[in-house]
């Protein structure tokens, strides 16, 4: 019943105005904290994780920072509420797989989230628009301050925050940002760009996984370390990166606009021409395409007002919000195909077509720059 | 080839990644690439995988059955699945671990935020320091036993179990 509050709208962050959110998609900052002596989750014995969560779960329930908490237990949700929590990165994929012994506890606005007996017995997420990944570390850190009086958390002199995977040791955070990058891609140079971020010791990794295919032109760049730097500096490293992506990503679309204006012209009119006229579209063909019509929204094609609606497709056709949303009781693939190219074709279909002039305009100024 | 997770299962899975200049590597079954979200498009990150893995299955001279007292998790274990028992296998393994924590990490020591109680007893620094001397004439005079009382409490005092 509570949760129905949660998956019958989207995370507050989607609509909120971030910096640099054309192509930040979202950040998040994520910190692990365990309780010093409890066995962690992996290890620890049914009775021994649901008294670890009883009382962590009352401890986080209690924080003011919670705007009308949303707690369940993991048992309590269906599958198919679990995945919807997994499309939103509320909860992670491996603590879906939980059962008895573990929860989940929201804010309202799904801003926050905290995840009890996942790897450890504590992570807690924020998710904030654009890249805001100070903002998000500064509201987890404040909620770690309120939780210390509560909760007994493992702390090591010279190690820092305790934690069940020794990668996660010190500082237990993890900040990542989804950045859209279209034009990197088209241009062949995301790559490039991988290696070089991997070099410095980030990681970059696709919505889909490993970094060649990508789905959705969508890019997660994280910190890999977490022991022998403060959690601002691991914080400003990452900015860095991701600025410098940033600016990566603007200069291929400047290019792109000089010397393929066509091809790009091309790709988005087809994009629109296949959403706005298709009536079976795969989830991973569904990404791409909107991948290309948001590319379009900030080329200036697209009327700015369609923003929020192409960005919250981007969720709303994965297969659990299909399937939510839908009256049959488990679909099969394909109604699920058909349903999603319904939905893009009545959310979409007020979009106008695109303003080509827009390009037009650059595309015969480009000779005289060029030359 | 055995599935590197569930070390049951004959892997289908091969993945391999290049971090840092270090090749990682990992193969896994069919059923535990799905539970990992391999090929899911939520996202999947070999290194969240494979760090705590690969590391752990590097640990050098490691006697497998030492034991953490507290929760009864072994060193084999580790090795094995790569995840601690629980705080006190710090303590326990720290040998073994902090070569791997060096290779995985930019630095040893942990500079970030601390807890607020922690930092007010900030003087255990100092007492550490003090100890570790006395630890050095120890071992020098080949005071064994005294030395390992001190290790002992460095310990003890480094887990927060006394300050």
């Amino acid at each position: 019943m509570k949760i129905s509050r949660i998956t019958a709208r989207a995370g507050k962050w989607l609509s909120e105005d971030g910096p640099h959110r054309q192509i930040v998609v979202s950040s998040r900052v994520r910190l692990a904290r365990n309780l010093r002596d409890k066995p962690f989750p992996g290890w620890a014995k049914k009775a021994e994780r649901i008294e670890v969560l009883k009382s962590v779960r009352e401890a986080v329930e209690s924080l003011a920072i919670m705007d009308e908490p949303i707690a369940e237990n993991l048992e309590a949700l269906s599958p198919l509420e679990k995945q919807v929590l997994v499309e939103r990165h509320l909860i992670s994929r491996e603590h879906a797989a939980k059962g008895v012994g573990s929860a989940v506890v929201m804010n309202g606005s799904q801003t926050l989230s905290f995840m009890i007996n996942e790897e450890d017995h504590l992570r807690m997420q924020a998710i904030s628009s654009g890249l805001q990944l100070e903002k998000g570390f500064t509201l987890l850190d404040a909620a770690d301050t309120e939780l210390e009086p509560m909760l007994d958390f493992a702390y090591h002199a010279r190690l820092g925050y305790l934690t069940a995977c020794p990668t996660n040791v010190g500082t237990g955070m993890r900040a990542s940002a989804m950045l859209h990058l279209p034009a990197l891609v088209m241009s062949d140079q995301m790559n490039k760009v991988i290696n070089s971020v991997n070099k410095i010791g980030l990681a970059v990794r696709g919505l889909h996984g490993e970094g060649s295919e990508a789905m959705g032109n969508l890019f997660q760049v994280s910190n890999q370390t977490t022991l022998g730097e403060t959690e601002l500096d691991i914080i400003e490293r990452l900015n860095k990166v991701i600025l410098s992506v940033i600016e990566h990503e603007q200069n291929a679309r400047a290019v792109l606009l000089e010397r393929k204006a066509i091809t790009l012209l091309d790709q988005i009119g087809r994009a629109y021409g296949v959403m706005s006229h298709a009536h079976s579209i795969s989830s991973k063909e569904a990404l791409n395409l909107l991948s290309v019509i948001k590319l379009g929204v900030d080329l200036g094609l697209f009327p700015e007002a369609h923003r929020l609606p192409v960005d919250a497709l981007f969720i709303e056709t994965q297969p659990a919000h299909l399937q939510k949303g839908a009256q049959a009781q488990k679909m099969t693939a394909e109604e699920r195909d058909s349903l999603r190219a319904a939905l893009i074709r009545a959310k979409l279909g007020d979009v106008p077509e695109p303003d080509i002039a827009k390009i037009a305009i650059r595309a015969s100024n480009t000779p005289k720059n060029d030359e | 080839m055995q599935c590197d997770v569930c070390q049951q299962k004959d892997a289908t899975v091969f993945l391999t990644q290049i971090v840092g200049g270090k090749m990682q590597k990992v193969n896994l079954c069919e059923s535990c690439s799905k539970e990992k979200g391999v090929n899911d498009p939520t996202g999947f990150a070999l290194t969240d995988l494979l760090p705590g893995l690969g590391e752990a299955q590097n640990l050098e001279n490691s006697d497998k059955t030492l034991k953490c007292p507290v929760c009864g998790f072994t060193q084999g274990e580790f090795k094995k699945a790569g995840r601690l028992g629980c705080s006190a296998c710090y303590d326990v393994f720290i040998e073994g671990l902090e070569a791997l924590l060096k290779n995985v990490h930019k630095g040893s020591e942990h500079i970030g935020k601390s807890p607020k109680e922690f930092l007010e007893t900030r003087q255990y620094t100092e007492k550490i320091k003090a100890l570790q001397s006395h630890l050095n004439v120890a071992v020098k005079a080949e005071e064994f036993e005294k030395a390992a009382d001190l290790r002992d409490q460095i310990r003890r005092i480094e887990m927060g179990s006394e300050v």
